[in-house]
């Protein structure tokens, strides 16, 4: 991405500063059938889950990362945290050098956070009393409020929106809307969640482009949590990867690809259908459908193996890509392994 | 504020614009709070003509309670002013009622939707504040008039009206029962952030309401029950309590019968209440944001 170059050093001016940072949820386990949930009246058995167990992150200025991990890593519990909407049980935050849990309005009136739906639009009203509410609590001014309103409204192409009831709009629709009410005040720092959720491919697409272009005009910080490997691919230099409340693998996206992968896909499309051994000097074959039979080939035999199978007259047309990052993703997810050595937490490559 | 508050020179020219603005905040909050109030203008005239109902029942037992007895008065009433009381009482809780807001608030808490006014650079509780009002003015535009043809009809069991002083009382009474049932609600929903379910807290905080309040009858009639302190009826210890400010008082200042000293120290009480329910209000909020867990996503 173009705008790597003019990257403030994290280390230097960190926006967003976690030290040690852990939160803990005491849980009543509630056992199952009557006579047990009667007993549970008088004796209440409960265990505390740790949500986050003492990250340490520094972001700076302009980033844009990425929070993987599967359901219930601390993803989300940590995008609380750094707005401030919870409060942690050990550890330190400084956003924008305020401690996010405090919830100073001077803080409050730099940052946003998108997270589900029915956020902060008024449910029964149009958008656009929605937005000139902010105009009020976030003390923007007007001729600015109208300039940045009809920026954002026209990048997303929902002008025609803004005077229907939100509730009439469709789920891709009222993202779109949520995202302009969080970008208003021209906040320094985004907090996303899940921003694509549900959203058919156009309506991501165009989520993306917007992102991309909010981010790079005004350098805002932004961290997001997805599932969706497509968001990543298309917006994060860096990835934050979580799992069990513990920050996993930190770097850069290209840098999961080079790093947990061992081999690349090889597709070839043959005359005909082949016998497994034809196509199994090549490499490991996954699936044979017809004529095309997919492959694992070690990455370091690529080298190797292409020029044999550019030889092979029996070869019409071959295509060789990475592993899909959902599937390495999968897979860091599975695996317990430590963080890499040599890659401190909160350094970004 | 850190730096530049040193001096008493900035602070004082600071603080007028913030309360202006503040204040410009809050009305435009009002404003789309009415705006949304409007959208189900068909719910509320519905609920304005059910309102009316249940002050019939009441007015039919009295009825019959003197219908039974010889005497011309009860406890200092006599048909007419239990009648005009009644009516008065269904005035004053047209005020200080808050429906659904301690449920609302518990919910938010529940469900997550709270978090909002944690991110946001804005008061929850001035937020609440704005959309009651905004609630009760819709309201009020909407009951007027049915409201105003039974005063109209039933102005015959009324005494003549109390003097322009009595009547200022009177109305400073109702906006203060506004607010102190505002705030004694809201502090109610605040336990959500506690408990998981309200609603039958609010259920038993209903049914004291009903009995204390006046709203199902008038408080003074407990003046000849004794607690057992020498001198001291239940009704004496009633007036220190905040819930016969939310529908006996302004109605028994209307009808004269409290006055004097009597009616100021009553009138302070309510001001304490009120001044008590807001701190409790606010203290409750900022202890239980602090433990909020933002569970419900």
């Amino acid at each position: 991405m173009d705008n790597s170059a003019s990257r403030s050093n994290p280390t230097s001016t960190p926006v967003i500063e976690v030290e040690g940072l852990a939160k803990e949820y005491r849980v009543h386990d509630k056992p199952e059938g009557l006579a047990a949930s009667v007993r549970s009246l008088f004796h209440r058995t409960s265990r505390v889950v740790e949500a986050l167990r003492g990250v340490d992150l520094q972001v700076g200025r302009g980033e844009f990362v990425a929070l993987l991990g599967p359901n219930g890593a601390g993803k989300t519990t940590f995008l609380k945290l750094l707005s401030g909407i919870i409060t942690p049980s050990r550890g330190t935050a400084r956003v924008l050098g305020h401690v996010p849990w405090v919830r100073e309005n001077e803080f409050r009136r730099r940052f946003a956070l998108v997270m589900g739906q029915r956020n902060q639009l008024w449910w029964d009203l149009p958008a656009a009393e929605s937005f000139r509410l902010h105009r009020e609590i976030y003390r923007i001014e007007p001729s600015r409020f109208t300039r940045v309103r009809d920026e954002l409204v026209d990048l997303l192409g929902v002008r025609q929106l803004v005077l229907q009831p939100v509730r009439e709009l469709s789920l891709g629709e009222r993202m779109k809307l949520e995202l302009v009410a969080a970008l208003l005040h021209e906040p320094e720092v985004l907090f996303l969640d899940e921003p694509t959720i549900g959203l058919d491919v156009v309506a991501q697409h165009t989520i993306h482009a917007f992102l991309r272009h909010v981010q790079a005009e005004r350098r805002v910080t932004v961290m997001l949590t997805t599932h969706y490997m497509k968001d990543v691919a298309a917006l994060c230099e860096r990835v934050v990867v979580i799992t069990h409340g513990d920050i996993l693998y930190d770097g850069s996206l290209a840098d999961i690809v080079d790093r947990f992968t061992t081999h690349k896909i090889v597709t070839l499309d043959l005359d005909e259908v082949p016998s497994p051994a034809r196509v199994a000097r090549y490499g490991f074959p996954c699936e044979v459908r017809g004529p095309r039979v997919v492959l694992r080939v070690d990455r370091g035999r690529i080298a190797e193996v292409l020029p044999d199978i550019l030889r092979d007259a029996g070869v019409r047309d071959v295509s060789v890509e990475d592993v899909p990052l959902e599937e390495i993703v999968a897979e860091l997810f599975r695996s317990t392994r430590p963080r890499p050595v040599g890659e401190p937490a909160g350094a970004s490559p | 504020m850190s730096g530049r508050s040193v001096t008493l020179e900035p602070d004082r020219h600071v603080a007028p614009p913030r309360l202006l603005e503040g204040l410009r905040v809050w009305c435009t909050m009002l404003a789309i709070c009415l705006e949304e109030r409007l959208v189900y203008r068909g719910d509320f005239l519905l609920g304005t003509a059910m309102r009316f109902l249940p002050i019939v029942t009441q007015i039919f037992l009295w009825t019959a309670v003197f219908s039974a007895t010889s005497r011309a008065d009860i406890a200092g009433y006599t048909r007419d002013d239990v009648v005009a009381y009644y009516l008065l009482t269904m005035l004053t809780r047209a005020f200080s009622s808050m429906p659904g807001l301690a449920g609302g608030i518990a919910r938010s808490i529940r469900d997550g939707s709270i978090k909002k006014f944690l991110v946001q650079p804005v008061d929850f509780i001035g937020f609440l504040l704005a959309a009651r009002v905004a609630h009760k003015l819709v309201y009020y535009a909407v009951a007027i008039v049915p409201f105003a043809a039974v005063f109209l009809l039933c102005r015959g069991y009324f005494p003549p009206p109390p003097d322009a002083p009595t009547v200022l009382v009177f109305l400073a009474s109702l906006v203060l029962a506004f607010l102190l049932g505002f705030f004694m609600e809201a502090t109610l929903g605040m336990l959500g952030f506690w408990v998981l379910e309200v609603s039958s807290i609010v259920f038993g905080y209903m049914l004291v309401q009903y009995l204390l309040s006046g709203h199902m009858f008038p408080i003074d009639m407990l003046a000849g029950i004794p607690t057992g302190m020498p001198g001291v009826s239940v009704a004496d210890l009633v007036q220190w309590l905040p819930f016969g400010y939310t529908a006996y008082f302004p109605a028994a200042v209307w009808l004269g019968k409290i006055e004097g000293q009597e009616l100021f120290r009553a009138l302070a009480v309510e001001v304490g209440w009120v001044v008590v329910m807001a701190l409790a209000c606010r203290a409750a909020w900022h202890r239980g944001t602090r433990r909020y867990g933002a569970f419900g996503g």
